[in-house]
């Protein structure tokens, strides 16, 4: 078996590969498929909405020219909005898989490394169980933070301008700028800039945290400082640095 | 084994070796690797913020980074495996490959998926899946290019009698992997499964389609070329059959080593820390192998270039295992997920080791193929200097920069902190990739000269 050509392509190539995925494959499908997967009109939460409308008011002009109006009967412009809710999150999903975002930002928290201080929640599975995550967006690289809690955080505005000149808002940020998110000034956003804004404000909206804002106590990293003497002198300026 | 004996035993006119497309296989190649340094170059400079090209869509650094990691796996790796294929496989077999036009027809197929690759992520179609980017409309193309590749090498691969050679074991796993893995990889996260599960599929696909179509392609490619060049066989058949199983077995199973600490259950992710500090074992015992292959004729590495190559690549090899024994623990996980740490991983295997081989058969071989010794022996041997010490300094410069950053996050700084943290290492890492890249230049520019040689001498003939 060892060394003859079956042995080598039933038992390595086929059984072995085949005994890797039933374990390292399966298993994990089998355990959540209790789990249902949501489609993207059911990500479409209040929190969300609330952006999406927002959205509607900071850049009306856009807005109307690549979504359209409203309708007048509230309870039909409840619908609308919902639909157009849906379609700027497969937009913005598009861009945020194709320009390569996951590449230099994650979509988990760990529960490591003072992660949950400095994003909020561990991520759970439930949260991946969705249209969006086909494949899953955990990510491998941070160049740039985690964004699994970023919706919210900022104003939309931010985003815009971020999108539009990174380095703007966040100096020194090796972030590229993306001006073809938009028409010319980052008041302007195309259909493109609003879905990807939109998006990253849905990012977290399902967490009752949402928005998961900074903290800025203290970091509880200095009462377990290492060097006691250290700390003795360097009181007052830990003082002043930590306003 | 001489050749003419097996052209007479075979059709008396064709052949054994199609040495055209092998040429063929190494220019392209070549040509992709240009393509791949290129969108290294883009990110590398971006992230010290010095892009000269900021602000356009089609050269997006976000969209060549994509480029960069796909043109080098499947651009230059897929292709010098290919072409090394069809130089080994009819000579271990004593067989001609299935078809020879088919041959040529995979040739030009596996060009259009990649260059439709290039093509789709360019224009911001790729999939979120690292190396699994390629756009929906190729992946059923690339399958079947797969399948054909394996279809014409398993031809004569299945009429040989009598005991394999070491490298024919690799090649037939790897013509079953890289099909299964491919399948796996490009259509089960995007159709069938989401999330979670998601995940542990796209971390078996990462995994595998370095573990089971770059890595027994690689290994089947030195267990063939190291001993024809010292001229002696492989010290023990015995670590061969270790090695070869070990790896079989083990490597499959890690896949889900690049998402731990998600929310994949934990008893998976200790299963795939176990099998990987299993598999660094069994390298081991490979490296032993090689090691007690070229005792005793050491000097080969000084005076055989080829042998320089495998030999360095191995090295780095058992270097990027043992970092990987020590990386895949929880405890280094915590510091170093996410950093540039891994970066400096992922550069000295795919370039350190197995694009060093490649560009060491490369260096043996293409002399052959143009009947005319090389144009410069200098030219090679700065090809060699520049790509081994630029990518030791680019992979040690990551591997130490990702722990400045991991500590900068674990220390809670403000983000920016990280990203100045990391700028000497990434201001050195682009001098590293400018080192690389001059060695290619070299290469390159060698290999035009010796064309030209050829040309002259084969007119001088006529």
């Amino acid at each position: 078996m060892f060394e003859s050509k079956t042995g080598v392509f039933f038992v390595a190539g086929l059984g072995f590969f085949a005994f890797a995925f039933l374990s390292n494959a399966i298993v994990p499908v089998l355990m959540y498929r209790h789990l249902p997967e949501k489609t993207v009109e059911e990500l479409v939460n209040a929190n969300y909405r609330y952006q999406v409308e927002d959205l509607a008011q900071r850049f009306p002009e856009s807005f109307t020219k690549y979504l359209g109006e409203p309708p007048t009967d509230p309870q039909a412009a409840q619908d609308w909005y919902n639909e157009k809710a849906a379609e700027l999150l497969r937009v913005g999903h598009k861009s945020y898989t194709g320009e390569g975002c996951w590449h230099c930002h994650s979509q988990f928290v760990r529960p490591v490394s003072n992660e949950e201080l400095r994003w909020g929640p561990v991520a759970r599975s439930e949260e991946y169980q969705n249209e969006l995550q086909r494949p899953v967006l955990f990510g491998t690289r941070r160049v740039g933070p985690d964004l699994s809690r970023e919706g919210g955080r900022r104003s939309s505005d931010w985003h815009a301008v971020h999108f539009f000149q990174p380095t703007a808002l966040s100096e020194g940020s090796p972030m590229p700028s993306y001006p073809w998110f938009f028409d010319g000034s980052p008041e302007r956003p195309n259909l493109r800039g609003l879905g990807i804004i939109a998006y990253v404000q849905w990012l977290g909206s399902w967490l009752e945290s949402y928005p998961e804002y900074e903290s800025y106590e203290e970091s509880p990293l200095l009462e377990v400082e290492l060097n006691p003497a250290a700390d003795s002198t360097d009181d007052s300026t830990d003082d002043n640095a930590a306003e | 084994m001489s050749e003419d004996t097996v052209n007479s035993d075979a059709s008396p006119r064709e052949p054994l070796v199609d040495e055209r497309i092998v040429y063929w296989y190494f220019l392209t190649a070549v040509g992709y690797l240009f393509i791949s340094l290129m969108g290294g170059f883009l990110m590398a400079f971006q992230l010290i913020r010095h892009n000269p090209l900021q602000g356009i869509e089609l050269l997006s650094p976000g969209r060549w980074r994509m480029l960069h990691t796909n043109a080098i796996a499947y651009g230059f790796i897929a292709n010098g495996f290919l072409g090394m294929l069809h130089w080994t496989v009819p000579r271990l077999t004593l067989h001609p490959v299935l078809n020879r036009k088919l041959s040529w027809f995979i040739y030009a197929a596996w060009q259009v998926v990649v260059v439709g690759t290039a093509i789709g992520l360019i224009f911001g179609e790729a999939q979120p899946l690292e190396w699994g980017e390629t756009p929906v409309w190729i992946d059923p193309l690339a399958q079947l290019g797969l399948l054909l590749v394996a279809i014409n090498f398993m031809a004569p691969i299945t009429q040989t009698k009598g005991p394999l050679y070491v490298s024919l074991w690799y090649f037939i796993a790897a013509f079953v992997w890289t099909f299964l893995t491919y399948a796996m990889g490009n259509f089960v996260p995007e159709y069938f499964v989401s999330g979670t599960s998601a995940g542990a599929v796209g971390g078996l696909f990462i995994h595998d389609l370095v573990g089971l179509f770059v890595t027994p392609l690689g290994w089947g490619m030195m267990y063939y070329f190291v001993p024809i060049l010292l001229k002696k066989p492989i010290w023990s058949h015995g670590l061969s059959l270790v090695g070869f199983w070990g790896l079989a077995f083990f490597y499959p199973l890690q896949g889900i080593h690049h998402f731990l600490y998600t929310p994949i259950p934990m008893f998976l992710q200790y299963g795939a820390i176990i099998s990987t500090i299993a598999v660094e074992l069994v390298v081991t015992t490979v490296v032993i192998n090689f090691i007690g292959t070229i005792w005793g004729s050491g000097r080969a590495v000084v005076t055989n270039i080829p042998i320089r190559w495998f030999y360095t690549g191995m090295v780095y090899y058992f270097l990027t295992c043992f970092q990987c024994a020590l990386q895949v623990t929880l405890t280094f996980q915590a510091l170093i997920h996410f950093t540039d740490w891994v970066v400096g991983h992922a550069h000295l295997v795919m370039f350190g080791v197995f694009s060093m081989w490649q560009l060491g058969m490369m260096t043996y071989l293409i002399p052959r193929l143009l009947k005319t010794e090389w144009y410069s022996r200098k030219l090679c041997e700065a090809h060699y200097w520049l790509s081994a010490a630029g990518m030791l300094v680019m992979a040690g410069d990551l591997i130490l920069g990702g722990l400045f950053q991991g500590w900068s996050w674990a220390a809670l700084q403000p983000w920016d902190a990280s990203v100045e943290v990391s700028q000497p290492f990434w201001i050195t890492r682009v001098f590293a990739g400018i080192a690389i890249f001059a060695g290619q230049l070299a290469f390159a520019w060698n290999i035009y000269k010796t064309w030209q040689l050829s040309k002259a001498s084969a007119e001088a003939v006529a």
